[in-house]
């Protein structure tokens, strides 16, 4: 295992090849370390422009995000593949959410800490969350727009009696899930979930504010949101973009836009205009070395977020913006 | 019922879908076209475990119970196959059987934990507070026990015993934990690594009737002969010392406090005599193949005058040997003047107890993986050793413990149980307690083996350096106190 992980860190240093990035809305193609300094100018430079980035389009799939993940599908399941790093996230967001439903939750399941709970994964991809969350007793529901990815998480559960029963899968975007909801109101209770997990997706989306308001729909008053997700700042360019996409391929390359990464503050301003209100936010960092992450003072790069949705003013939001939410990739 | 589940097993090769086809409603025919394999039949009718155990010894079974009782594993299938038959004890039986370990506090903590400890404290037992181990070749020797005698320094149980006891309490678990005796394995079937996503993942075990039971992770725990570790092809150091080891109940001369381990390293190998009561003792005479076969044919009268001989005679102690060893000692003392602890001589022995004599061949082996994909070796599977130093149980038991806390942990992380990673961190950890300990058994197995004066000289000052430095003694019963 650290043989593997050694030779991917040198071949990764030296082969800084040339190749296209399937970004959708990309204008600059980033071309080896030997540019940064240009990408960087040229960054700076279409930043303007860029604000249109996030728009309020209300469409926030992004088709080339979708394709990019579909190309990947297959390789969900490989601990040691381009997706190694995202399981063994696994050891900080699982607990993570565990433990702070735990503090809510009143009854006590040894073996089973989440029973009773309705969780939804958003962009679950291949189902790499869902399980672990199903398999400590939640009733887990992951959504992804990817089809392939759906499909190779319901493979993957199949073979497993207590997953089959506990986690489910359904290839849609939250909007779609959100609007299903609004259809049945008067099965409210049923269509809500405790929890909402969306772990390395917002950085993937164009319109956060659908989002968070698809989020608050689908939530009961007083349930929990937990996101993970990227920092935007010039060090997470520096480690998450360049570090981890282009040298030492840690992740495929253009799997990130920096342009989306969203910072803390930014996502709690978000977040408590749209009736949560956040509880905690907590620094991660990924050592390549070991391929093991750990929890950190600095917010700098990754970070994990806890928000709970307010009982009050959930009704206010639903507008002309209530029909129209985001799925997500991750 | 019977014909649906033997028809798949026989046309395991063919036709797969045609299986699907007959056997399963309409709606399966769809599901053809995704995923076509007989294990498709097999899923549904083959019961799925968290966790097979293979082997029903002390080891294994002490490891079924610490994972039944552990709250995080409550809600976990946990299997257990034993091949023989259940070992229940209603009544004790009133003659000491031959086969007994010495439990090390450490592995008394887990026996307690589990529950097993009370059953075992209410059957049989023998606290003992003090071990001498000396030479033949020298007058050197070396003893070790807790400060003042007050505390005990370890436990001589009967094998029987710990085994009953920890049925018994394997009894008093739920549901989840199930024990199949009289199941002997007969095949297991390793999964695919996870790049095959249509294959079932799990390991299939298949019993000698038949049945197949399908598991996320397969602990061996089938001895130091582990078909588990053979069929993977497992690489393991292995060699015969030419040795086999006679033991059997010994009566004493006269009932005395005996509350002490005796070892005595005679070059053809160590004799030990085990407190097992006020009366009696277990013998563990580990000596060469033609001796332990010649021992075994002496009768009861001649057998008990070569055990008294051996551990009193010193015919094997040269002048030279006796000078030297008093120089030194001498030396020692001018050093550290104050350490060192009179010799005392071991209860003589009067009888053996009826049919009690019994051999068995020694040799060491360590496996050098103790883990694959979904499997985990412990106990004897994973490592064997000399019972010189009593540790060959205690180590097993050390492997229970730490293996039960991963899995423990790895469940309430939502992990799953056959996950390499928490598997790699048990590796890991057993593999740096256990090395150094059967290196050093090994290393001192060969030491005393011996009576060429060099290398006697050499034992006769360390053991009498080593007797009069107490905290490298304390050192060392910790280490093996684990």
């Amino acid at each position: 295992m650290y043989s593997n992980k050694f030779g991917r860190l040198l071949f990764g240093l030296r082969g800084l090849k040339v190749s296209p990035v399937s970004g959708a809305i990309q204008r600059s193609e980033v071309r080896g370390f030997s540019s940064g300094a240009a990408v960087w100018r040229q960054r700076r430079a279409a930043c303007a422009e860029m604000q249109q980035t996030r728009s309020a389009s209300h469409t926030t799939v992004d088709p080339g995000e979708v394709k990019r993940f579909q190309l990947m599908a297959n390789k969900w399941w490989d601990e040691e593949g381009d997706f190694a790093a995202l399981h063994a996230m696994n050891d900080l967001r699982v607990p993570f959410v565990r433990d702070n439903l735990l503090n809510v939750q009143r009854e006590r399941h040894p073996g089973q800490p989440l029973a009773g709970l309705r969780i939804l994964d958003v962009g679950c991809g291949g189902g790499l969350l869902t399980e672990p969350l199903g398999r400590l007793g939640a009733t887990v529901l992951g959504i992804d727009p990817v089809e392939d990815s759906i499909r190779i998480a319901q493979l993957h559960s199949s073979h497993d009696p207590d997953l089959r029963d506990r986690v489910s899968y359904r290839a849609c975007t939250l909007e779609e899930l959100s609007g299903d909801g609004e259809a049945k109101q008067e099965e409210q209770t049923e269509t809500q979930f405790d929890a909402i997990v969306a772990s390395e997706v917002v950085e993937h989306l164009a319109d956060l504010e659908t989002f968070a308001i698809c989020c608050s729909h689908v939530l009961k008053p007083g349930g929990s949101l937990f996101i993970t997700t990227i920092n935007k700042t010039n060090l997470s360019y520096a480690l998450a973009i360049v570090a981890a996409e282009q040298l030492l391929r840690i992740v495929p390359r253009g799997t990130h836009d920096w342009e989306k990464f969203v910072s803390p503050v930014e996502l709690e301003r978000l977040l408590e205009s749209n009736g949560f209100l956040v509880q905690s936010v907590q620094g991660m960092l990924y050592n390549p070395l070991s391929g093991a992450w750990s929890w950190t003072n600095t917010t700098a790069i990754n970070y994990a977020l806890h928000a709970v949705k307010q009982d009050v003013g959930a009704e206010d939001r639903n507008g002309p913006d209530g029909d129209q939410c985001e799925p997500t990739h991750s | 019922m019977h014909k649906l589940t033997k028809a798949p097993l026989a046309l395991n090769g063919l036709g797969r879908c045609f299986i699907t086809e007959k056997h399963l409603s309409g709606v399966n025919i769809i599901r053809r076209g995704l995923v076509c394999s007989e294990n498709t039949i097999d899923s549904n009718k083959t019961e799925v475990y968290d966790v097979i155990i293979s082997g029903g010894g002390m080891v294994g079974s002490a490891m079924a119970c610490s994972l039944g009782m552990d709250p995080n594993l409550s809600e976990k299938k946990i299997l257990l196959l034993e091949a023989g038959h259940k070992k229940v004890m209603d009544r004790l039986p009133d003659t000491y059987s031959t086969r007994v370990s010495s439990i090390s506090p450490g592995s008394a903590t887990l026996l307690s934990g589990i529950g097993a400890w009370e059953h075992i404290t209410r059957m049989r037992y023998k606290p003992y507070k003090r071990m001498q181990v000396w030479d033949a070749c020298s007058d050197a020797l070396i003893t070790f026990d807790k400060e003042d005698l007050l505390d005990e320094m370890a436990y001589i149980v009967e094998n029987d015993i710990v085994v009953a006891a920890i049925t018994r309490q394997l009894d008093t678990l739920p549901e989840n934990v199930q024990v199949k005796y009289k199941s002997k394995v007969v095949k297991y079937t390793w999964p695919m690594p996870h790049h095959a996503a249509e294959s079932i993942p799990w390991v299939k075990v298949t019993l000698a009737n038949g049945e197949t039971l399908q598991t996320k992770l397969l602990i061996g725990a089938d001895g130091p002969n582990s078909m588990v570790r053979q069929k993977l092809g497992i690489p393991t150091v292995k060699w015969n010392y030419d040795q086999s080891a006679v033991v059997a109940v010994l009566h004493l001369s006269e009932p005395t406090e005996n509350n002490v381990a005796w070892q005595r390293f005679l070059p053809t190998g160590p004799i030990a005599m085990l407190p097992l009561s006020d009366t009696e003792s277990s013998l563990v005479w580990s000596t060469g193949h033609h001796l332990a076969e010649e021992l075994l044919e002496l009768d009861e009268e001649s057998f008990v005058d070569a055990v008294n001989s051996a551990f009193w005679s010193n015919e094997n102690q040269s002048d030279l040997i006796e000078t030297a060893g008093a120089l030194f000692r001498g030396a020692l003392s001018a050093i550290m003047p104050s350490e060192g602890s009179p010799r005392q001589l071991p209860p003589s022995v009067a009888g053996i107890g009826p049919k009690s004599r019994v051999m068995f061949p020694l040799g060491i082996g360590h496996a050098s993986e103790y883990i694959r994909h979904r499997v985990a070796l412990i106990g004897d599977a994973a490592h064997r050793v000399h019972p010189l130093a009593g540790q060959g149980a205690n180590l097993g038991f050390g492997d229970v413990a730490c293996l039960t806390q991963l899995l423990s942990q790895a469940a309430f992380n939502g992990k799953d149980l056959g996950a390499i990673q928490h598997l790699l961190e048990y590796e890991t950890e057993r593999q740096r307690h256990n090395l150094p300990m059967m290196t050093v058994i090994d290393l001192m197995k060969r030491l005393y083996s011996t009576n060429a004066a060099p290398v006697v000289l050499l034992r006769t000052f360390g053991l009498q350096a080593t007797n009069m430095l107490p905290t490298l003694k304390e050192q060392i019963m910790a280490y093996a106190s684990k």
